[in-house]
């Protein structure tokens, strides 16, 4: 192991998490916006939105980010729609994680007994009322865990951004490679800021989940 | 029929092929206590729930104050606000402290200001006895205590009448006394209500008048209350009586 190279290589692989986190984060935070309004259209049953988004939700999940990013990044521009990288790693991870967070969503509205509506609307609440004051908030908490492991897979998933050229973590260890062939020094350096990144946020996850969830569960 | 507040013509209800409610005509006069008894599945239930229409019914009417209440109509929410509906399982809001549960309505629907529902819930807590709960969370709380809650939580909106769905029937025996005490509170306090449940010796003190369902349909029907616990005019309500003794 030559730890020498790795302390030089440590800037390159500080600046890689930067954007990684940046780009990650952004399409993280599309995703859950995204995924929040796809799991209202299917909880309510909107007529016509509903079938769209299940196209939507079944498309991305069903087909590789990768695939995705190629598709947005080298096919797109041929019928004149360009878009820089960034964006292109930003939109793909928000619509991939859009359709995982609208069916972890979904699934706490529906955890969610019918009579907490009932008891909603006898108080003389509309629907959208009784589903913003009382549904969604239970369901959101509820679904913590689903929405948490879907955030670590997300940023795991930045992994591929090297391919439309985005200098991320996984970009910057190929890269360091292939110039000077550090293969162990620099695979294990990737290995450990992968860590440095996610590890936080697993426990962040549950720091929140706790907080959340007092009102039901108690400290 | 002086003061009909609660009107129900014709009332039918089936879930496909299985008739719950096969005919019933009922009303409720401002101020009056009626208590809806039978046996589990006569649809006793079912008719408090048609009322402020979270079923749609198969045929017939409600109609509060003469206005309909349908599930469909486009002012549902306006006519549920006159009518408080108190369920067996309290079904509070559980991410809500006890304060929030009961200001959530009277805040986001009537859109009243929150220092003066919030006085209001103070006093209503106090009358129930649970005014240092409220900001403990339902969890916190025993079934007794939930149920005044719920009870208050309905109160606030000050409806028109109340429908008490079984609010004894998930409870512990020692906590169904305090619970019931509320109800007859408020039934001394002029409130009218349409109420259904199994503790006889409950119905008998506070009714004005005693329904008795059976097969969706009511089989008898009493002003005295006191003389129907003793001498139903019904071999049906005579054997419903019967299963209650021991």
């Amino acid at each position: 192991m030559d730890f020498e190279a790795m302390r030089e290589y440590l800037p390159l692989f500080w600046q890689a998490l930067g954007l990684t986190l940046r780009i990650g984060w952004q399409g993280v935070l599309l995703a859950f916006g995204l995924g929040t309004l796809c799991a209202v259209v299917l909880h309510l049953r909107l007529p016509l939105l509903r079938q769209f988004t299940a196209a939507y939700i079944e498309l991305f999940r069903n087909t590789p980010l990768l695939v995705q990013l190629f598709f947005l990044y080298f096919a797109l521009p041929k019928i004149g729609i360009r878009m820089r990288p960034a964006f292109c790693g930003v939109l793909g991870l928000g619509l991939l994680g859009g359709a995982y967070m609208a069916e972890t969503i979904r699934s706490g509205l529906e955890s969610i007994a019918p009579i907490q509506s009932e008891s909603a609307w006898s108080l003389g609440m509309t629907r959208l009322q009784a589903f913003r004051y009382v549904i969604l908030p239970q369901a959101v908490t509820r679904s913590v865990p689903g929405l948490l492991a879907n955030v670590i897979f997300l940023l795991k998933e930045t992994s591929v951004f090297s391919t439309i050229s985005l200098m991320d973590l996984m970009f910057t260890a190929k890269d360091l490679i292939g110039m000077y062939a550090k293969t162990m020094e620099c695979l294990t350096l990737l290995v450990v800021f992968y860590l440095i990144m996610l590890l936080p946020v697993s426990a962040l996850g549950s720091l929140v989940e706790r907080r959340l969830r007092h009102a039901e569960f108690g400290p | 029929m002086e003061n009909a507040l609660l009107e129900i013509k014709g009332l039918k209800k089936a879930y496909g092929e299985h008739v719950v409610l096969d005919g019933i005509d009922l009303s409720v006069n401002k101020g009056e206590v009626v208590v809806v008894i039978g046996p589990s599945g006569c649809g006793k239930s079912t008719l408090l729930r048609c009322v402020n229409a979270l079923e749609d019914i198969q045929g017939g009417e409600v109609l509060l104050d003469g206005e309909p209440v349908r599930r469909d109509g486009k002012d549902i929410s306006r006519m549920r606000q006159k009518i408080g509906m108190v369920f067996q399982s309290y079904d509070l809001f559980p991410h809500k402290t006890v304060l929030e549960n009961i200001l959530l309505a009277p805040t986001k629907v009537q859109k009243r200001p929150r220092a003066e529902a919030e006085k209001e819930a103070l006093a209503l807590l106090d009358r129930v006895g649970l005014a240092g709960r409220k900001d403990d969370y339902p969890r916190q709380l025993s079934g007794g205590q939930k149920q005044r809650v719920a009870i208050v939580r309905a109160l606030i909106m000050h409806p028109e009448i109340l429908l008490l769905d079984e609010i004894t029937a998930a409870l512990d025996p020692e906590m169904v006394h305090e619970v019931l005490q509320v109800v007859l509170g408020l039934a001394k306090s002029g409130s009218t209500m349409l109420i259904v449940t199994h503790e006889m010796a409950f119905a008998r003190a506070i009714a004005d008048r005693i329904l008795f369902l059976e097969g969706g349909r009511i089989v008898e029907e009493s002003r005295e209350p006191k003389a129907f616990f003793e001498r139903p005019a019904t071999d049906r309500a005579r054997q419903f009586l019967r299963t209650f003794e021991y």
